[in-house]
């Protein structure tokens, strides 16, 4: 009936009204507590040294956009994964290839190491998050050994063991996130909260170690607990899509780099974003960031072929590394802080250094 | 299932490009003010005069002053600006990009801006411009042009009569322009056309990657349901505890000024950075369970608990000093827990029982003090089998360790006379020539060893002191 169209819609609006006056509010008891900028406390520390990387390894092997990458334990593997399908596990230390699968779809856009080294998981436009046992028995063939573990509606957009081969975490373009027993291919727990496609994640690295962030489309990044499903902490500062979340070393705080061109960083105890690391001549969006050992340095990849390192600290930008001749894709610090990887749409990865 | 998206997409561009056209846009615009933007010449070309002309360099010096940045990043952004088909050169080969010499280039009508929203469409790409190119000078195609020509004219035969009266229309038109302006038309015109239409093997500066779906015509419908939740979490929210930003960043800097110094990419790596000389030595150094840790690991045990747990020769030789203490139950049993949490679901029943029978129940071999509140809820908690019962329990053990035991040892000979025994490596430098350099160990690949629950040993640990 018309007038209990009229009802309901009035009461959407009222609702709509109410959220965003919360959301009013809570911006303001954030602000209350944030009695000074990271940048004043940051005077008082050391101006960086002059610090010179180079690429010092460059894997060719991929014949098309390398999409996702991710280090071994042992400080010296990689995985890497392309748009053609193809997933490629290597030696990067002496950049031989050791293993290559080739998947039945293309863009790979997630890979995973194992934490024991013994195995890999990716997934992309197929939906689905599939591991393989490593194997170097010649007479096997590594897609026979395959195993689906997680099914989306959408793509796959990333994916992380958790501290064990046994279970692993995936985000999906379906707006979801989801945490897999890998054996049984179980659900064993789905986090839903994001507007749109979630497209990356990271795991805490705290005591406890119960929580992930997740950013997405929607523009937001959320803190999740793991055991509850629940959401228990979300930041909407972002201008664009996050393409690319990463705990700082300590577990108090994330990096998060959008299609926006800036990086930002939230602090999980403030509750609040308490950097933003921006520069006018920086125009493309910034699609993978990692932070070094100390996390005294912020290393971003962007979508116009460079890789920006940042003073987390001080809040400016320490260096600029030329090299890729395609849109940086992902890059990750080493297990051991030595060296980070950067894997590009020219088809091949770097090791810096 | 999503495509690999051209230029032709329908319903415009993506998001991302749109930012990132709008920016560049923006930056071309201020490059052509008047009064603050590059430095305006005119550009002879024979005989006939192009206004408005700047040069590779003058764009370049331009930028690294606007944004305050080297000359090379400002290369870089110019290039890139071009590549986006905002710059054309007016004179030599007609490509994309920037060369930072006197070249005289042009900046791009915005008619044929990259954001102006006309999917590149094949008719008017195949046909109009092709056919003109082709009537004007016969064999004027290059190969790609002439395959995509050849392909257009099979596939709309029909219409040929009125595609080539059009592009013959055009060209008229343009002959009663002057030389100088029909030069810029073409050049803008096949400017656009190498943005939208990239020959095989260049670069495709709007290329995609698979499509993501908008926030606005997402799948949470703005329901009524979706407000309540925002309420409701915004309320939660409201409640929680904060810390004040300057306690909060403090805490950074801390962080920052502990950790710096095993910040290898900061402070370098002793004895060198096997990246960078080639020299595995540091790894072996550090292998997970080698025989004598170097000082900097050692050190590191002492910043927080987690760290030593998290190393494998912490951990073993916390297990020793526990031993010692009559408390190592209280490791075994976190270790047991974090087997449960993290390992796969077939294994819950038979782990939690086995935990059980191992530390809590009442006779059990190794009981573990837990408080009784905690106690009783994990007893209570048990029978649902998931990974998660022994959170709880788990936690309390951890704080007590970390509470009482973790700084007992920090202050307990043992550790010191860890941190007396343990090595420093010598520096070993870069050698110079290649000859000189060592050849490149590999390394056995973890998933080549015996699966266990430990974290894989790499080869033979080498722990001399400070030995090559």
């Amino acid at each position: 009936m018309a007038t209990d169209g009229l009802h309901e819609s009035e009461t959407l609006a009222a609702l709509r009204s109410e959220a965003e006056g919360l959301k009013g509010k809570l911006e303001e008891e954030r602000a209350k507590l944030h009695d000074v900028e990271l940048h004043q406390v940051a005077e008082r520390v050391e101006a960086l040294g002059q610090f010179v990387m180079k690429t010092r390894r460059t894997l060719k092997g991929h014949g098309n956009k390398v999409l996702c990458m991710d280090w071994c334990r042992d400080k010296r593997r990689i995985v890497s994964s392309s748009q053609d399908g193809k997933v490629i596990v290597w030696d990067s230390f002496t950049t031989n290839k050791e293993h290559a699968v080739t998947m039945p779809c293309t863009w790979v856009m997630a890979c995973a190491y194992a934490p024991s080294g013994c195995a890999i998981a990716c997934g992309g436009l197929d939906n689905k998050c599939s591991v393989y046992p490593l194997t170097f028995d010649k007479n096997e063939n590594m897609a026979a050994k395959k195993r689906s573990v997680a099914m989306h509606t959408n793509y796959l957009s990333a994916c992380s063991f958790t501290n064990s081969d046994m279970q692993i975490l995936t985000a999906s373009g379906d707006g979801t996130c989801a945490l897999w027993d890998v054996e049984s291919g179980q659900l064993l727990q789905s986090f839903h909260g994001h507007g749109a496609d979630v497209l990356c994640l990271d795991l805490a690295p705290s005591e406890t170690g119960n929580t992930f962030v997740s950013g997405g489309c929607d523009k937001k990044a959320m803190v999740w607990d793991m055991r509850s499903g629940q959401c228990v902490q979300a930041f909407e500062t972002h201008e664009s899509d996050i393409n690319s979340v990463r705990y700082y070393p300590s577990g108090d705080a994330f990096a998060s780099g959008s299609d926006d061109a800036t990086c930002r960083l939230y602090d999980l105890r403030a509750d609040r974003e308490v950097a933003i690391y921006s520069k006018e001549s920086i125009i493309f969006g910034a699609s993978s960031v990692d932070f070094s050992l100390s996390g005294r340095l912020l290393f971003a990849g962007y979508n116009d072929y460079t890789i920006n390192v940042w003073d987390v600290l001080k809040g400016a930008r320490a260096s600029i590394l030329f090299g890729h001749e395609n849109r940086v894709s992902t890059l990750r610090v080493s297990p051991d802080g030595t060296a980070f990887c950067s894997g590009s749409w020219d088809h091949t990865l770097r090791v810096w250094a | 299932m999503a495509t690999t998206a051209g230029p032709g997409t329908p319903g415009g561009r993506p998001r991302a490009q749109i930012l990132r056209l709008t920016k560049m846009e923006r930056v071309v615009v201020s490059m052509q003010d008047p009064d603050q933007g590059v430095r305006i010449r005119s550009q002879r070309l024979l005989i006939t005069v192009i206004p408005h002309a700047v040069t590779g360099s003058d764009i370049v010096e331009w930028l690294a002053q606007k944004f305050c940045v080297s000359e090379e990043e400002a290369l870089h952004l110019g290039d890139l600006l071009a590549q986006h088909g905002y710059i054309y050169p007016l004179r030599g080969p007609h490509s994309l990009g920037l060369r930072p010499d006197e070249t005289p280039y042009r900046f791009q009508t915005p008619y044929f801006w990259t954001s102006t929203l006309w999917p590149a469409a094949e008719l008017d790409y195949g046909t109009i411009y092709l056919t003109k190119k082709n009537i004007r000078n016969e064999g004027a195609l290059v190969d790609h042009e002439k395959e995509h020509y050849d392909q257009l004219h099979k596939k709309i035969n029909h219409m040929w009569d009125l595609v080539v009266m059009q592009a013959q229309e055009q060209l008229r038109a343009a002959k009663q322009r002057r030389k100088g302006d029909r030069l810029v038309t073409a050049r803008q015109e096949h400017t656009y056309w190498l943005v939208n239409r990239p020959p095989p093997g260049a670069p495709n500066v709007l290329e995609q990657g698979p499509e993501r779906s908008s926030y606005t015509a997402s799948r949470v419908q703005m329901s009524s349901d979706f407000y309540k939740q925002e309420i409701e979490f915004s309320r939660k929210a409201l409640g929680r505890t904060r810390v004040k930003s300057s306690i909060c960043l403090e805490g950074y800097l801390k962080f920052s000024n502990q950790h710096s110094p095993h910040d290898h990419i900061m402070s370098g790596c002793l004895p060198s950075n096997p990246w960078i000389t080639d020299d595995d030595t540091y790894w072996v150094m550090n292998a997970p369970m080698v025989a004598v840790p170097t000082k900097l690991r050692v050190e590191r045990w002492g910043f927080s608990f987690r760290e030593l747990l998290d190393d494998p020769v912490g951990r073993a030789h916390f297990m020793d000093f526990l031993q010692k203490e009559f408390s190592v139950e209280n490791l075994s049993f976190w270790e047991a827990c974090e087997e449960l949490r993290f390992g796969g679901q077939a294994q819950v029943p038979d782990l939690v029982d086995a935990v059980y029978q191992q530390f809590l129940a009442p006779s059990a071999a190794c009981w573990v003090n837990i408080d009784s509140r905690t106690m009783e809820r994990t007893l209570e908690g048990l029978p649902q089998s998931h990974c998660y019962v022994l959170d709880d329990a788990q936690l309390h053990i951890y704080m007590l360790m970390k509470k009482d035991s973790y700084p007992r040892f920090l202050k307990s000979d043992m550790y010191k006379g860890l941190l007396a025994e343990a090595v420093i490596p010598l520096e070993t430098k870069r050698r110079v020539f290649s000859f000189m350099r060592k050849p490149r160990h590999s390394s056995p690949s973890p998933a080549l060893l015996p699966t266990s629950g430990e974290p894989p040993a790499t080869s033979s640990a080498a722990g001399g002191k400070g030995e090559d």
